[in-house]
C-alpha cells in the first residue's frame, strides 16, 4: 500500500511536470487549425466572438502601443479594412496585448484606426493563440480554419490582399 | 501701533504661515508618490512581456507605462492590494511574483513540501533499514563466533610445547 502510494505521487508528479513540459514546447497555433475561439469587448464596449462570424473571413492582429514595429503596419491594416468594409464579409479584429488603456487609445487615435479593438484581458486571447509577441497576425477563412499566420509586421497593403483576396475568390 | 501689537501680530503672522505649510505638505505626499512608493508595488509585478524580471528593475516601454499606472493609482489613493487585482484582471495571475493561493496554484506551495517530506521518509526509513542490517550482520557474527567450537590442540604443537618445557626445566 505504501509503495503503491509512493509510486502513485511519483506518476501524478511526472505527469503534471510532462503536461507542463508539452505546453511550454509547444508553438503558436498553426496553419490549417481550427482557430480558437474568443471573446473581444473593443474599447467602445461593443463585444464580438469569433465563432459569430463564421461565413466571413477574419483578421485577427495582436498589437501593443509599446511595439515599435506595429506602427508600420497599422496604416497598411486600417487601409485593407477600408478597403473590404463594403463588402461586409471581412472582419478585422485587433487584439491590444499586454498594454495600457490610455496609451493604446492615443496610438489608435494617431494611426486613425476605426476597425474594432480591444484589450486582451488577462492574456486570455494571446494564450489561446500561444503567440509568440507582437505583431502577430492570424488570418481565418469562412470555415474558421487559420489559413495564414503572419509573425510580424506586414510590409504592405498589397501583402494584406494576397492573403485575403484568394479567399474571396478575387 | 504699540511695539507689543507689532509684536503679537508677527506671532500671529508666523502661526498662520506655520499652519498653512504643514497640511499642505501633508497633501503634497498623498499626491505624489515617490520612486520608492511606485517601486513597492511594482517589485511584486512581473509584466509577461519580459519574463523573469520584475516591474521595478525593467527597463521596456510596456514596464515604463506600467509603473505609471501603479503611480496613478496611488496618487488616487488605492491600496497595494487593490492595484495588484486591477493587474490581475487586466493581464492575468501571472503578473504576479507569488500566485495567488488558489486552485491548480496550490501545488506550488503544496509539491515542493510533499518532496521534501517524501525524502526525508524516505531517507530515515533507509536509514533505519541500514542500522538493522549492520546490527543482524554483527549479531550474527558474535553469535557464530560463540557457537565456534575450540579447537582441539594440535598433537604436534603441544609435544613440542612439553619438550620446551623440559629442556628449560632441565
Amino acid at each position: 500500500m505504501k509503495k503503491l502510494l509512493i509510486w502513485g505521487g511519483l506518476v501524478l508528479l511526472l505527469m503534471i511536470l510532462g503536461v507542463g513540459l508539452i505546453q511550454s514546447q509547444q508553438g503558436q497555433v498553426g496553419r490549417g487549425e481550427i482557430a480558437p475561439d474568443f471573446e473581444l469587448i473593443s474599447f467602445s464596449g461593443e463585444t464580438y466572438q469569433l465563432s459569430d462570424y463564421r461565413g466571413s473571413v477574419i483578421v485577427v492582429n495582436f498589437w501593443a502601443s509599446w511595439c515599435q514595429s506595429c506602427k508600420p503596419e497599422a496604416l497598411d491594416l486600417e487601409a485593407a479594412y477600408k478597403f473590404y468594409q463594403p463588402r461586409g464579409d471581412v472582419l478585422f479584429l485587433g487584439v491590444d496585448y499586454v498594454d495600457t488603456e490610455p496609451e493604446a487609445l492615443a496610438y489608435l487615435e494617431e494611426f486613425q484606426v476605426t476597425y474594432p479593438n480591444g484589450p486582451d484581458l488577462r492574456t486570455k486571447i494571446s494564450q489561446a493563440f500561444r503567440i509568440t509577441g507582437v505583431p502577430e497576425t492570424y488570418i481565418i477563412d469562412q470555415d474558421g480554419v487559420i489559413v495564414h499566420v503572419r509573425i510580424g509586421p506586414f510590409m504592405s497593403l498589397e501583402e494584406i490582399k494576397s492573403y485575403i483576396d484568394p479567399l474571396l475568390d478575387l | 501701533m504699540t511695539n507689543y501689537t507689532k509684536r503679537y501680530l508677527w506671532l500671529l503672522t508666523s502661526i498662520l504661515i506655520l499652519a498653512a505649510l504643514i497640511p499642505g505638505s501633508a497633501m503634497a505626499q498623498g499626491s505624489y508618490p515617490t520612486d520608492d512608493d511606485v517601486n513597492a508595488v511594482a517589485k511584486q509585478l512581473y509584466c509577461p512581456v519580459c519574463e523573469n524580471i520584475p516591474l521595478d528593475a525593467c527597463g521596456t516601454t510596456a514596464c515604463e507605462q506600467w509603473r505609471g499606472i501603479i503611480r496613478d493609482r496611488l496618487s488616487e489613493g488605492w491600496t497595494e492590494d487593490q492595484i495588484k487585482t486591477y493587474f490581475v484582471d487586466q493581464y492575468g495571475d501571472r503578473v504576479l511574483a507569488e500566485p495567488p493561493r488558489s486552485g491548480f496554484n496550490w501545488l506550488v506551495y503544496i509539491v515542493p513540501l510533499l518532496i521534501f517530506v517524501g525524502g526525508l521518509v524516505l531517507l530515515i526509513g533507509a536509514f533505519q533499514r541500514w542500522r538493522k542490517a549492520e546490527s543482524e550482520v554483527s549479531s550474527g557474527k558474535n553469535a557464530k563466533q560463540a557457537a565456534k567450537p575450540k579447537k582441539a590442540p594440535d598433537e604436534y604443537i603441544s609435544r613440542v610445547e612439553e619438550e620446551l618445557n623440559k629442556r628449560s626445566k632441565g
